[in-house]
């Protein structure tokens, strides 16, 4: 095929073409040259050096690192990070999906009104959203004193530092990516895919089940995504929600980097996040694939 | 037929549908017989469509009824289901959707086995079934496709398969043939209408294609605002409509703005071939193309009526040819069709006319 071709014309017209497409692009490839790839490969480079005296990086190449990040005593903060990060996934998605399905059921105009609720507390820094639910957790706080008064318990509830104020801290802080691509997953969802399953027969819990959480799930999964890797690496929730007893990846990341300023290290884990990212994305868009049915995205 | 007409096997009786201040449906009546392939036939927005998903459940008239009638044969067990009153999914009512609707995450055989799971059949009977209907279209290659990798064509057929199978009294088509491309469109009418033989299920397609609901159609009904214009078969629609805006909508049609008298219709200052027809007064004259004669203008051939015009244009279709003419005094050009080549030059002067009998006079009401 290719040698039935002038190959003067084609090649002119195809840089021609290339060239069209590259003039177009320059600022998005500029953008994720000098924020993605290239910080990617530092990261990359770091992690197979040696640490420096006072932080940084020096020259002897090793492998060091990597065996490091495989010893028991990090592996142990894996499991606890995973498990946290499982778990306000699981309770995102178990509170985020009815939300979103309650919201695509309003009037049109209740709809952006709802929409807006949901993410105005990202207007406020996160930092005082998290300290706000110290207030609330401690054993003098309002969840506590209510408790208290109604009877359910005789003595404050330990609930502040604690894995489970984690979670909730974690939960609130990324409910609404949850919820967003959930939300439009159900609007993007052709609405007579569920007449015509309703016409068939189907009741309406049973187009539910059949229809809507099936071809919704692909958005459900990337708000999975979005509240499990950044629960993952969220350093400032565990801090100070946890105390400081409940270590979580990000937290050794950090502390890499800016107290053990082993930074040869922080890199391998780092490298380690992104891996996870990259997966589930891939996951997602493989489950997405099968669902629609289509051979290739 | 009597008896048939004496029990529909749907009547609607004075539906109505507003949207606010738009009305959808006004007053709309009419009766489906047993087995009869109906049509819905107007514009788009006429309503048709509104009807359709009332049968099917999908909007609530603000009033009027819907019932259906069961025991089809043995008049001794017939009764009537207010098909309103129940919910869509308990409707024993199949639709079959422009967009076909194909759930996207279920195979071929999947999405026409979901209508005969939600019944509760057993496994092998749905699996006898959903073969047999796979035969029926001829799609038994793709039973474990997905939606997304068939043609168009392919989809339609999985969608109309899906509806069948259920068995339904009643198969509601919403513009079935809309999504196909004018070839697949053809073949398809004719296979609707033998599929239409094969199961015996009654039919009711909407559709704002004319030629779709003539060529398949026993009986039309015209929908224009909401309303009914006219029910009837294609032929009396063609030949008998009661309103210029059914014959315009059904063919072709070169309408002429006149009085009409108990001796005939006058136009133009001119008097015009027509038949008796009863009406007084402002009057429409329709006349269909293949009516229309033209001839050399010769001032000698006294009896080719005395409109006059100049051929604007003619078109060769191969077995027939249409030419326009204009005519002095007239707002639109008059449409003549023959068998044949053309037999006017562009620029010609001819005589128009047309036999009495064969002009459609109808009263001009605004």
């Amino acid at each position: 095929m290719t040698l039935a071709h002038r190959p003067g014309g084609h090649s002119a017209a195809r840089r021609r073409a290339l060239l069209g497409r590259a003039t177009l692009t320059w600022p998005g490839l500029a953008y994720i040259t000098a924020f993605m790839a290239v910080p990617v490969l530092l990261v990359l480079g770091f992690s197979f050096l040696t640490r420096g005296r006072f932080g940084g990086v020096v020259a002897p190449f090793t492998l060091d690192n990597f065996a490091r990040a495989v010893e028991p005593v990090y592996l142990r903060i894996y499991a606890v990070s995973l498990l946290i990060a499982a778990a306000t996934t699981a309770l995102a998605l178990l509170i985020g999906y009815p939300t979103a399905y309650a919201i695509s059921r309003l009037p049109a105009r209740w709809r952006t009104v709802a929409l807006i609720c949901i993410v105005l507390p990202f207007w406020t820094s996160f930092l005082i959203r998290t300290y706000a639910w110290i207030l609330l957790l401690n054993s003098e706080g309002p969840v506590n004193r209510t408790l208290l008064e109604i009877g359910l318990i005789g003595a404050p509830l330990r609930l502040l530092y604690t894995p489970g104020a984690v979670i909730v801290g974690l939960l609130y802080a990324y409910l609404p990516l949850v919820v967003l691509p959930v939300y439009a997953a159900l609007d993007r969802l052709d609405p007579l895919l569920r007449e015509a399953a309703m016409n068939l027969g189907a009741s309406r819990a049973r187009t539910f089940w059949d229809i809507t959480l099936p071809l919704t799930i692909p958005g459900a999964l990337i708000g999975a995504i979005f509240v499990f890797v950044p629960s993952l690496g969220n350093f400032v929730v565990p801090e100070l929600l946890g105390g400081g007893k409940t270590v979580m990846i990000g937290n050794l990341i950090r502390d890499q980097f800016l107290e053990a300023r082993d930074w040869p290290f922080g890199a391998v884990l780092a490298l380690m996040m992104i891996a996870v990212l990259l997966g589930a994305f891939a996951g997602q868009a493989a489950i997405a694939r099968r669902i629609n049915g289509t051979a290739r995205a | 037929m009597t008896s048939m007409a004496a029990t529909p096997l749907i009547r609607i009786r004075g539906v109505g549908k507003r949207y606010g201040s738009v009305t959808a449906l006004a007053d709309v009546s009419l009766d489906i017989h047993h087995n009869e392939f109906f049509a819905l036939l107007g514009p788009s927005g006429c309503g048709k469509t509104t009807l359709l998903r009332a049968i099917a459940g999908f909007e609530d008239p603000d009033e009027g009824s819907i019932t259906l009638t069961t025991g089809d044969t043995q008049p001794a067990d017939a009764g009537e289901v207010d098909l309103l009153a129940l919910p869509p999914n308990r409707r024993p009512v199949n639709l079959m959707f422009q967009s076909y609707a194909l759930f996207p995450h279920m195979t071929v055989s999947a999405n026409i086995a979901y209508g005969l799971e939600r019944e509760g059949l057993a496994r092998s009977e749905i699996a006898r079934r959903v073969a047999d209907v796979l035969v029926t279209v001829d799609l038994q290659d793709k039973a474990s496709a997905r939606p997304r990798q068939l043609s168009g064509g392919q989809r339609q057929r999985v969608a109309l398969a899906r509806a069948i199978v259920k068995r339904p009294k009643v198969l509601l088509l919403d513009e079935p043939l809309s999504a196909l491309d004018r070839r697949v469109r053809a073949d398809m009418q004719v296979e609707l209408k033998r599929l239409q033989h094969e199961v015996g299920i009654t039919f009711v397609v909407v559709t704002h294609d004319q030629e779709e609901a003539m060529s398949m159609a026993d009986r039309i009904a015209v929908m224009e605002h909401g309303r009914i214009s006219q029910i009837a078969d294609p032929v009396t629609l063609y030949q008998r409509p009661v309103s210029a805006a059914v014959a315009d909508f059904i063919g072709m049609s070169t309408i002429i703005p006149g009085q009409a008298a108990v001796d005939g219709f006058t136009a133009l200052g001119e008097r015009l071939p027509a038949a008796p027809s009863g009406v007084i007064g402002p009057a429409l004259l329709v006349i269909r193309p293949e009516d229309v004669r033209l001839h050399a203008d010769d001032p000698t051939d006294a009896a080719m009526g005395s409109l006059s015009g100049t051929v604007l244009a003619t078109h060769f279709f191969g077995g027939t040819s249409t030419t326009t003419v204009t005519v002095a005094g007239l707002g639109r050009p008059v449409l003549a069709t023959q068998i044949g080549p053309p037999a006017h030059r562009i620029g010609a002067v001819v005589r128009v006319g047309w036999p009495a009998e064969r002009a459609i006079v109808l009263p001009d009401t605004p």
